[in-house]
C-alpha cells in the first residue's frame, strides 16, 4: 500500500469493495468455528447466558473431561480406532485405485469401454443401494463390529471417485516415456511401478488426503457396523452427546469436538493447495 | 492399431522375434491391475444390488429367514406409511432449497473472486475449508447449539430456536448444507478460468456490456461445469444423513419434520429391523436418483454448451 506506484493510481473502489465483502462474508462463515472454540473453553453457566465469543474465564477442565474419555473409553483408544480406520482407508484407496485407474487410463483390454462407463455409473450410485446387503454379507462372514467392512472395500477400488480422479491425472501424462520404457523391456508392471507410479504422486497424495478427511468424518457406516464403545471412533464418541441437552455436558461436548476436528483442521492447513486443486481438476478437465 | 499394417505371417512370429509381447500377455496384465476393482464390483456392487433387489420383495428382519411377500413393501410404502411420504417430501423441499441456493453462491463468489489478484488464493482456501469440516458429527452439533434456543441465531433475529420448530429445522439442516459450497466454487473458479479472455475481448468489441457478457459468454462457456455441479450436488443431497441426525438428536424431529430418507431407511432397517423394507427404500432411492439424473442429462442437451462440439 505505501509502495510509490499506488500514488499514480486511483484508488479503485470497486476492488476496495470486493475485498471487503469477501472478508465479510469470511467473517460470517468462520463464525460456527469461532463459535466451537470458544463454546470448549466456557463454563457451563456462560455456554447459553451469552453472546459474547469470548469466555468470562478459560475453563480449561472441559478439555480434561475430554481427554479422560467418553463411556469409560479413554481418547487414546477413540483416536487410535479413528487412526486405524482412516489410515487403512488410505492404503486401501491408493493401491487399489491406482491400479484399476492404469488398467483404464493405459491398458487395452476387451470391453474397457462398458466397464469404464459402468465404473463412472456407480459415482452416482447412492450408497443405501449397496449398503443393506453390504451390511448383510458382512453380518453373514461375523464381520459386524469389527473393522473390516470399514476397511476392505477400500482396498477393492469401491470408491469410483478416485479411480477416475486419477485416470484423470494419467491420461494427462506423456505416453512417450511409456514407450521409452517399453523400448527398454519394461513390461506394463514395471513400466506401471517406476515410470508412471512416481509422475502420479500429486494424485496419489490427493486420494490419500481426500479419504482420510472423508473416513475420519464419516459417520454412517461407523454408525451402522460399530457397537462396542472400546471400538468406537471420535465420530461415534461424539454420537453419544446427541441426545444430551443439558448444558453441563456442552463444554466437555465441544472440547471433544474440537479433538475430533483438529486432524482435518491439520490436514488442511499442510496440503490445502492439493485439495484444492484435486478438488478443481475432478470436474474441469475432460 | 498397427497391427493391422503387419503382415499375416509376422503376427505368428514368436514375441522374441518381434520385440513384441503378444496381445494376450498384455491384456492378461491389464486384468491383474483391474482384478480388486473387478472383485469389489461383483462382490460389494452387483451383488449387493441384486440381493438388495430380492429382499425388497421380502420381509426380513436379519435372524430369521428372508420370506418372500411380493409387491407388500411398496404397496405399503405407497399407501399405507404417511411417514414414508413425509420422508420424501422433506427431501425433496431440502434437495429443492439447499441445491440452488449452494451453487448460486458458489457461483458468485467464483465470479467475484475470478479477476482478483491479490489474495485469491487465500479466499478459495478459506471458502473451501468448510467443505471438509462441514461433514463431520462436531460441526452438526455446533449446528445444532447455534440454531437451538438461546443460541445465537435466536439470540440475533428472535426467531426462537429453529431446531424445535417444524418448518425452520429443515432450513437450519440446509443452512448447513449451502455452508459448504466451497467445492463446487472451487469448481466453478477453475472453469471460469479457462474461459478464453479473448471471448470476452471480442464481446467488448460488438459493444456488449459486463451483463451481456455474463450470459453470452459466461454463462454458456460454463454450462458444462454448471451441469456438473449440479449432477453431484444434487445426487449428494438425496443422501444426507450426517446434520439432520445431529440436528434432530437422532430422531427426525420436530414432528418428523427433519425425517430425510436416508434416516427413515435406517430407522426402518437398522431401528426397527425392517430390512426388506429399507431394501424396498433403497431400490426407490435408486430409480428416482436415476430418473432424476437421466432427466437433468436431457434437459442438459438444450443449455449444456460443448466447445469441442464442433470439432466432432
Amino acid at each position: 500500500m505505501t509502495s510509490t506506484t499506488v500514488a499514480h493510481k486511483p484508488v479503485r473502489w470497486g476492488r476496495v469493495a470486493l475485498h471487503v465483502g469477501c472478508l465479510l462474508a469470511l467473517l460470517v462463515m468462520l463464525y460456527p468455528l469461532a463459535w466451537l472454540l470458544a463454546t470448549s473453553l466456557k463454563p457451563a453457566d456462560e455456554v447459553i447466558a451469552s453472546l459474547d465469543l469470548l469466555p468470562g474465564h478459560l475453563e480449561w477442565s472441559n478439555y480434561e473431561t475430554a481427554l479422560a474419555g467418553v463411556n469409560d473409553v479413554s481418547i487414546w483408544r477413540l483416536l487410535g480406532n479413528s487412526l486405524l480406520i482412516a489410515g487403512g482407508a488410505v492404503l486401501g484407496n491408493v493401491i487399489s485405485c491406482s491400479l484399476a485407474a492404469y488398467a483404464f487410463a493405459r491398458l487395452r483390454f476387451r470391453f474397457r469401454g462398458p466397464l469404464f462407463a459402468f465404473m463412472i455409473a456407480t459415482i452416482m450410485l447412492p450408497h443405501h443401494a449397496v449398503l443393506i446387503p453390504q451390511y448383510i454379507i458382512f453380518n453373514q462372514l461375523g464381520l459386524v463390529n469389527t473393522y473390516w467392512p470399514l476397511i476392505l472395500p477400500k482396498f477393492l477400488a469401491t470408491e469410483a471417485f478416485f479411480v477416475f480422479l486419477i485416470v484423470q491425472f494419467m491420461r494427462g501424462l506423456p505416453r512417450e516415456l511409456e514407450e521409452a520404457a517399453r523400448i527398454d523391456g519394461c513390461g506394463p508392471f514395471r513400466s506401471f511401478f517406476q515410470v508412471v507410479l512416481p509422475l502420479t504422486r500429486p494424485a496419489l497424495i490427493t486420494t490419500a488426503i481426500f479419504t482420510f478427511i472423508w473416513t475420519w468424518n464419516d459417520f454412517f457406516t461407523q454408525l451402522i457396523y460399530l457397537f462396542d464403545p472400546d471400538k468406537f471412533t471420535l465420530t461415534l464418541a461424539l454420537r453419544s452427546f446427541v441426545d444430551a441437552s443439558s448444558t453441563s455436558a456442552f463444554g466437555p461436548m465441544f472440547a471433544l469436538s474440537v479433538i475430533a476436528l483438529l486432524p482435518i483442521v491439520l490436514f488442511f492447513l499442510a496440503f490445502q493447495r492439493f485439495l484444492v486443486e484435486g478438488m478443481a481438476s475432478s470436474g474441469v478437465k475432460g | 492399431m498397427t497391427t493391422t499394417a503387419i503382415p499375416p505371417e509376422a503376427r505368428h512370429a514368436p514375441a522374441a522375434a518381434s520385440k513384441r509381447r503378444p496381445k494376450r500377455e498384455r491384456e492378461g496384465a491389464a486384468w491383474v491391475f483391474l482384478s480388486p476393482w473387478v472383485l469389489g464390483a461383483i462382490v460389494l456392487t452387483l451383488l449387493p444390488m441384486a440381493v438388495s433387489l430380492y429382499l425388497s420383495f421380502t420381509d426380513y428382519d436379519l435372524f430369521n429367514p428372508p420370506k418372500w411377500v411380493g409387491l407388500r413393501n411398496y404397496v405399503q410404502m405407497f399407501t399405507e406409511d404417511p411417514r414414508y411420504w413425509r420422508s420424501v417430501v422433506t427431501t425433496l423441499t431440502y434437495v429443492v432449497i439447499a441445491v440452488p441456493l449452494q451453487l448460486a453462491l458458489a457461483l458468485v463468489v467464483a465470479l467475484a473472486l475470478k479477476g482478483m489478484k491479490r489474495g485469491k488464493g487465500f479466499y478459495r482456501s478459506a471458502f473451501y475449508a468448510p467443505s471438509l469440516l462441514g461433514a463431520s458429527m462436531s460441526i452438526a452439533l455446533v449446528w445444532r447449539a447455534v440454531f437451538n434456543d438461546g443460541g445465537t441465531v435466536d439470540n440475533l433475529l428472535g426467531t426462537g430456536g429453529w431446531v424445535n420448530r417444524p418448518g425452520w429445522a429443515l432450513l437450519a439442516v440446509a443452512l448447513l448444507t449451502v455452508w459448504q459450497f466451497g467445492a463446487p466454487m472451487v469448481i466453478f473458479l477453475a472453469g471460469l478460468q479457462q474461459i478464453p479472455a479473448e471471448l470476452y475481448e471480442a464481446a467488448a468489441v460488438d459493444g456488449a456490456g459486463k451483463w451481456r457478457q455474463f450470459l453470452s459468454v459466461t454463462v454458456p462457456m460454463l454450462s458444462p461445469v454448471l451441469f456438473f455441479n449440479l449432477v453431484l450436488q444434487t445426487i449428494q443431497a438425496f443422501q444426507v444423513f450426517t446434520p439432520a441426525f445431529a440436528v434432530s438428536a437422532g430422531k427426525g424431529g420436530p414432528a418428523d419434520s427433519t425425517l430425510v430418507y436416508t434416516m427413515y431407511l435406517y430407522d426402518r432397517g437398522f431401528v426397527a429391523s425392517h430390512m426388506g423394507y429399507a431394501s424396498a427404500m433403497a431400490w426407490v432411492l435408486l430409480l428416482v436418483i436415476g430418473i432424476v439424473t437421466a432427466v437433468l442429462f436431457r434437459t442438459s442437451r438444450s443449455w449444456v454448451f460443448y466447445a469441442s462440439e464442433g470439432d466432432r
